[in-house]
């Protein structure tokens, strides 16, 4: 059954000095050591992210709050959404899907290992560029200025008039280098699903996972050059004195937000997709239960994926487009609620009946179903347009996107890394604290994000650094702040766990999880060339057909 | 316990090649970088406060014999490509110096056509919003012709050396591939700026 006879004891880097083994991750083109550099990167940036936002929810607990000025203040929300979206969203995903997919489909590398290599320095020199605005852009008030045009650095407000300085134009090369990292990772993904995959891998027996990858790349490279796109015209303007934003000369800022939803609504189902894989894998494991309806989940991705591409304009029902557009954005919005709401049943649907093992991949991947079903209800919500004109820009939107975005992606990567910790590392995550961290961090999640639903119908703006006493407005945000303390405990907790376990976690042998997918086939560490011999598999669940010969899947696949 | 190997399934299974699977992507993900630019200089057609306008400035004589050029330079690499799967490597040198040749006689007749708009009609990026995406759009393309004549060269180049066999037709006819899209962009970007746009 192994298919690695390779005993990771000691690593034969151990003896080699700091410099050599330094240099090994600088030059690897192995996409586990890639992966393992991704997953390190998005957490120091899901750190400093989750800091600019603890700032904001400081200055924001008490009425007329005085603890950073405004200007900082619009510095810290750009850099906040900026940093979650494309320093820790992008390269967690991207570097877990790195890791995970030449495994789960029996490959022993990526199909361009040295292309994997470039994706993830540009990814590092665009979070380089992006932060060293701190220290070397010139801004509003001299040097030292971060960008503070908001994440979706809506024209005119980029104009050189309103946003004198280079401030700007770090966050469009910043953005920029690492837009390039996350095309080159899914033309790498995308060419490695469809071609490396192992004999008698036929894409209905793909990992669910492998299959959302697939769509993701897809969606990558459809969406992410429209972004570059728009940049390349923003850079222009600012710095060769074109027109295309510039509304002096007949530009329109309506371009900008149609080009910036074109790729933003897709990069909502980039960063939201991967997540659905992991809870996929994870479900059915902690289940004790094949998949429910595989095919429909497949189908339903390809469907997201699909109308994912037609619904970018429900971000702009505000600014008051056509009764046309807006029933049609309206229409396309509701109409993805259904295979989303497909892939909600499949889970419930796995679950049921099965023989649940409350382990912390599965805490995260139930309260997840929750928690997503909640953020896609207020999303349904603001499909309304006339609700939207009410709660446009307002916390209630900051509410919804933190459901979906928390409470799917980030919710959904916890869920992957304590699942496949084991796998990359050797060892397991503590149970005991992993479960304290989970509930922590739904408690804090809850207690932050929610009251700003009810804060935003009461009329909160978003961005806005402060708030006159009286509106009614300071118990919702007092406990949004204290809920970010509960969260910082958790993630603290989490840190605590990583550095603890990676000492003097349990061994976790090869297949720790009992689970069924071609990864857990080969030691944890897997060796540099992942499978001794590259397997064969008969069905989707080739370790099962292992583990049970007198019943496997892939009889029954023949069968059926 | 069994091992991971069925003998009944075959184990040569046919898979495309990663390569065409690669550049496939590439040209999709530029085809979008190329549609925003599209879009914009559609969106803006008649919207510029100031002249000169399209119409007043834009010439066809040059941009035809340019752009008979740059189509003819998708067949001569094409038969390139036929020569070094044939093993005829002279006869694909040959081809290929006189696709960069007709490449190269784009380039030059671009700048040619841009310094006639700046000179004559004093039409600059910055004078109105036709200029603004007229170069950038234009301007945009042109930049990948270029990228495309230094792979065309580097293969002439390795050619000429030496160093490029009939086995490598795989990958020089991926540079061709390159090649071709970055003509059809051309005709794109023709219909959009001199039929449509002016």
């Amino acid at each position: 059954m192994k298919l690695s006879e390779h005993h990771p004891t000691i690593p034969a880097e151990v003896s080699k000095t700091l410099g050599a083994r330094l240099h090994g991750w600088a030059v690897t083109v192995d996409h586990k050591r890639l992966g393992i550099m991704y997953v390190c990167f998005g957490l120091v940036f899901f750190v400093i992210g989750g800091l600019e936002g603890a700032l904001m929810r400081a200055q924001l607990a008490q009425a007329a709050g005085k603890i950073v000025d405004p200007a900082t203040f619009n510095q810290l929300f750009t850099m906040h959404g900026t940093t979650m979206v494309f320093l820790v969203g992008m390269p967690m995903l991207l570097g877990m899907a790195n890791y995970l997919i030449p495994l789960m489909i029996g490959a022993r590398d990526m199909a361009f290992p040295r292309l994997n290599a470039f994706g993830l320095w540009l990814f590092v020199f665009g979070a380089i560029l992006l932060y060293f605005s701190y220290v070397g852009a010139q801004g509003l008030y001299g040097t030292g200025a971060a960008p503070d045009v908001g994440w979706f650095a809506y024209a005119p407000l980029t104009n050189r008039t309103f946003s004198p300085g280079s401030a700007t134009d770090y966050w469009i090369l910043g953005i920029m280098v690492s837009g390039f990292g996350s095309i080159t990772t899914a033309i790498n993904l995308l060419a490695t699903i469809l071609v490396m995959r192992c004999p008698g891998m036929t894409l209905m027996r793909l990992p669910l996972l492998a299959w959302m990858m697939l769509v993701v790349s897809v969606l990558v490279i459809i969406a992410i050059p429209v972004l570059t796109g728009a940049q390349i015209m923003l850079l222009l303007d600012r710095s060769l004195g074109m027109h295309f934003f510039d509304t002096q000369n007949g530009g329109s800022s309506i371009l900008w937000q149609h080009l910036f939803w074109f790729f933003g609504h897709p990069e909502v189902y980039i960063l939201v997709l991967p997540a659905f894989g992991f809870f996929s894998e994870v479900i059915p494991v902690f289940s004790r239960k094949v998949i429910f309806g595989y095919p429909l989940m497949v189908a339903a991705t390809v469907a997201i994926g699909f109308i994912s591409l037609g619904v970018w304009a429900h971000h702009m029902f505000a600014i008051g487009m056509s009764p046309a557009l807006n029933a049609f954005f309206a229409a396309s919005t509701l109409l993805i609620a259904v295979p989303t709401g497909i892939k909600i049943f499949n889970w419930i649907g796995t679950m049921i009946g099965g023989q649940i093992i409350f382990a912390t991949p599965m805490l995260f991947a139930t309260a997840f179903l929750g928690i997503f079903t909640f953020g896609g209800l207020t999303g349904i919500m603001l499909a309304i347009v006339p609700f939207t004109w009410q709660l446009s820009d307002s916390y209630f939107v900051v509410g919804h996107f933190h459901y979906v975005l928390f409470g799917g992606t980030v919710f959904g990567i916890f869920s992957g890394l304590f699942y496949w910790f084991p796998k990359a590392t050797g060892r397991m995550l503590s149970e005991r604290l992993g479960k304290w961290f989970f509930w922590l961090l739904f408690i804090g999640f809850n207690l932050t994000f929610f009251p700003m639903h009810i804060s935003g119908i009461l009329g909160m703006p978003r961005r806005i650094y402060m708030y006159q006493p009286d509106r009614g407005l300071e118990l919702w945000n007092m406990l949004s702040s204290i809920g970010v303390i509960v969260q910082g405990l958790g993630i603290s907790l989490f840190v605590w766990n990583v550095i603890l376990s990676l000492r003097r976690g349990k061994i976790a042998g090869n297949d720790p999880w009992n689970a069924w997918t071609l990864e857990w086939a080969t030691t944890s560490p897997p060796p540099e060339w992942n499978f001794d011999q590259i397997p064969t598999v008969g069905s989707a669940r080739p370790l099962w057909d292992i583990k049970n010969p007198t019943d496997p899947d892939s009889h029954q696949e023949v069968q059926a | 316990m069994s091992s991971l190997s069925h003998p009944a399934l075959p184990t040569e299974v046919w898979r495309p090649a990663r390569g065409k699977v690669g550049m496939v992507c590439l040209i999709a993900a530029e085809s979008c970088i190329f549609l925003t630019f599209v879009v914009a200089y559609l969106f803006y057609i008649g919207k510029s406060a100031t002249g000169p306008q399209p119409a007043q400035v834009l010439g066809l004589g040059l941009v035809i014999v340019n752009s008979i050029a740059l189509i003819s330079s998708s067949f001569t690499a094409m038969t390139a490509v036929k020569m070094l799967e044939r093993g005829a490597q002279a006869k694909c040198w040959l081809w290929l110096a006189l696709t960069i040749g007709l490449g190269s006689f784009f380039v030059v007749g671009t700048a040619w056509e841009w310094a006639g708009l700046m000179r004559d009609h004093g039409l600059y990026p910055t004078t109105n919003l036709f200029g603004t995406t007229f170069y950038s759009l234009v301007g945009l393309h042109l930049f990948h012709v270029v990228v495309g004549l230094i792979l065309l060269s580097t293969v002439f180049v390795l050619g000429v050396l030496g160093w490029v066999k009939p086995r490598h037709a795989g990958a020089f006819d991926l540079v061709s591939w390159y090649w071709h899209f970055v003509d059809a962009v051309w005709v794109v970007v023709f219909v959009t700026v001199y039929v449509i746009g002016r």
